[in-house]
């Protein structure tokens, strides 16, 4: 860092310059990715800067192999990352289940564009919401964070590194091409103030039962290389890695535990950003970056007297469904404001449990920012 | 009185040992001459780690094997190896899988792994078929057989596994059938020490799900047989026309090619060169 001179305690950065940087602060030593529009820019730099923290870069044949490779490399002992767009999560679903389920540290960028299929490579949409989730096979849990600028580009992949390591699981950063290729300042903290979390591993073999799997409080990971004798698979397995594949109660345990060690979290895990709530009969829902447009009207909106305000997660998954149900408790209508048809309208309809009115507002053209004028408009409609 | 006998390869394992594979398997083999190729390169078995796949063949070091052991999924396992390789340099680290693990839903990241020569070794079982999943076919599995997806007979030509590696770029390859153990074990230990990535083919029996389409059901040791007489030597083979050589195994060492520069080493390089870079 000291070493780059373009990048100082501010500076103006790309989103996915941001990203890349934010992950090198928080520690990475170790990429994989396939090129992709609109996130390759994230494997451009990486590949300059890896080697100069003493990292290893790698361009792989396929999405399928960056996240294996990614995974093989977190159990080498790595904070591992790869960088990708829809299509390419689409080919690395089936490991990140075997991420999910053999407990393995790894940050997951995915920037989104216009989708499905193909799509639009360079439209910005908020396609891939459920597909994180959703996506790999079987009910799991899975930590999903939504910058909205370049700094948290820059902060929140610093924090998805922190979760990936101390809930040992693979953590999505949820962006979009727009917030990928816009420039912003970006304020870069010292390395020595950052709190970092360091992962916590086994220091010892314990004996052919030790626990090193399913703990709801996380258990300690007997990273490779260290005489631990890790027996790690993605067949369901006990807490000492043993697979057992015949009895469901031990299918029931593992997927209730993992759940459990994200599910019982989520006060720790879950942010959310409110702004202008105190008072709000009106509340909008909305997160990445469409929640830029929805700051901007509902302080448009304020000056007309408009009691509105802003609920923006931060964490995607696991859903903030409790805070949402306190807030459909204060205010008499959610509007949700997402760049898709629907995504997580369901799960804020859901939560609000018919305590106030939830209504739906995508931009008027699918893959187009919102003009505040559509949501001040729908604003003035409920008030 | 009868002194109790420990196996020499007992220590190997994780507790008791419990295989799920059937009887006559040429998986037992496999494993064997692994570790007997472990045990004589002296290099602690703390020092290795298995990566595998699914299918019968994942199935040789998980868990059995008392080290750290990887066990993913279906074709993945040396992109897998890759990165913890990568991550863990000084870690010796061995891929076993299938055939249809390497050739059909891996080939990708089998043909990578040739080319980019990194220090893996990767034992694949080829047993012609796709075993655990019930006899179907496999892109190894000889014209014209009939197998449970092909009951007309296969239209579909096989690969020559070596034939690839070779062709992608490994630096070190082999074939031999498990009727040759001794060889295996000597190759196996060879490979291990080669620095590159190494390929060692095993044509393995399966008795159950090809020694059907082959109408040996549950005949290991006629598949045994059947190995000793097709098997012929690389060295005789070359004196051979090809028309001499249809339905032979070519066994022996095809490939030792050192001083070619290998990926983590190249990795490394490339980190001395861009510290070196910065402090300037
Ligand atoms: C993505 C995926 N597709 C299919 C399967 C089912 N499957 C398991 S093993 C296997 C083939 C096994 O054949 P091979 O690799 O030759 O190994 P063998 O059992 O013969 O040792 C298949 C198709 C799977 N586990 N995962
Ligand atoms: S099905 Fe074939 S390869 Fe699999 S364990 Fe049985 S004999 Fe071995
Ligand atoms: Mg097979």
């Amino acid at each position: 860092m000291e070493k780059n001179k373009k990048i100082r305690n501010a500076d103006f950065l790309q989103g996915n310059i941001a990203c890349a940087e934010g992950a090198i602060m928080a520690g990475c030593n170790f990429f994989a990715g396939y090129p992709i529009t609109p996130a390759s820019e994230i494997a451009h730099h990486l590949s300059k800067r890896m080697f100069e923290v003493g990292g290893t870069f790698i361009q792989t044949e396929d999405e399928i192999a960056a996240i294996a490779n990614v995974l093989g490399a977190s159990w080498g002992g790595a904070k591992a990352m790869t960088a990708t767009s829809g299509p390419g999560i689409s080919l690395m679903l089936e490991n990140i289940g075997l991420g999910v389920v053999t407990e393995t540290p790894c940050v997951i960028v995915n920037v989104q564009r216009g989708s499905p299929s193909t799509g639009s490579p360079s439209i910005h949409m908020q396609g891939d919401m459920l597909q994180s989730k959703f996506g790999s096979q079987g009910d799991y849990q899975i930590i999903a964070l939504a910058p909205s600028s370049s700094q948290e580009m820059f902060d929140l992949t610093i924090e998805a590194f922190n979760l990936s390591e101390q809930f040992r699981t693979p953590v999505f950063i949820l962006s979009d091409s727009l917030i990928g290729h816009m420039r912003e300042r970006v304020e870069l903290p010292n390395k020595e103030e950052l709190a970092l979390f360091e992962r916590r591993r086994l220091k010892s073999y314990q004996g052919i039962n030790q626990k090193i799997f399913l703990d709801e409080k996380v258990a300690l990971m007997p990273v490779f290389g260290n005489g631990l004798k890790a027996n790690v698979t993605g067949s369901t397995h006990k807490e000492d890695g043993f697979r057992n594949v015949s009895d469901p109660k031990i299918l029931d345990n593992e997927i209730k535990v993992l759940s459990n060690k994200i599910l019982k979290h989520k006060k720790e895990i879950i942010r959310i950003e409110e702004v202008n709530l105190e008072d709000a009969d009106v509340a909008i829902f909305s997160y990445g970056l469409s929640s830029r447009a929805v700051l901007k009207s509902i302080e448009v909106a304020r000056k007309e007297r408009i009691k509105v305000g802003s609920f923006r997660p931060i964490t995607i998954w696991p859903f903030p469904d409790e805070e949402i149900k306190k807030l459909s408790n204060r205010v008499k209508t959610i509007i949700v404001c997402e760049n898709n048809l629907g995504q997580l309208l369901p799960f804020v309809k859901a939560a609000a449990c018919e305590n106030c009115q939830v209504i739906f507002l995508p931009p008027k053209t699918l893959g187009t920012l919102y003009h505040t004028m559509e949501i001040i408009e729908k604003i003035k409609e409920v008030v | 009185m009868v002194n109790p006998v420990t196996h020499n390869l007992k220590k190997y394992f994780r507790g008791e040992i419990n295989y799920t594979t059937c009887p006559g398997c040429g998986n037992g083999i496999v494993a064997q001459a692994i570790l007997w190729a472990i045990d004589d390169s002296g290099i602690d078995f703390d020092n290795y780690a298995f990566v595998s796949g699914i299918g019968c063949s994942g199935w040789i070091p998980s868990p059995a094997f008392n080290t750290d052991v990887l066990h993913v999924t279906h074709g993945r396992a040396i992109a897998f190896a890759t990165g913890l390789k990568l991550a863990a340099p000084n870690m010796k680290i061995i891929v076993t899988a299938g055939d249809g693990d390497t050739s059909a839903i891996g080939g990708n990241h089998f043909i990578h792994a040739c080319r980019r020569n990194i220090d893996l070794t990767m034992i694949c079982v080829n047993n012609q078929i796709y075993g655990m999943t019930g006899g179907q076919i496999a892109p190894t599995t000889p014209y014209l057989s009939k197998t449970t997806t092909t009951p007309y007979g296969s239209v579909e030509r096989p690969f020559d596994l070596s034939k690839i590696a070779i062709a992608a770029g490994a630096t070190f390859v082999a074939r031999w059938t498990t009727f040759q153990a001794r060889q295996l074990r000597k190759t196996i230990a060879k490979a291990i020490l080669h620095p590159g990535f190494s390929f060692v083919e095993i044509i393995s029996q399966c008795p159950v799900q090809y020694g059907k389409v082959l109408k040996k059901r549950n005949d290991a040791v006629a598949m045994l047989m059947d190995y000793k007489e097709r098997s012929i030597n690389l060295k005789k083979a070359r004196e051979l026309q090809k028309s001499e050589l249809k339905d032979k195994i070519i066994v022996g060492e095809f490939v030792e090619e050192r001083n070619v520069p290998e990926l983590t080493q190249e990795i490394n390089r490339l980190r001395e060169e861009a510290l070196q870079k910065c402090q300037r």
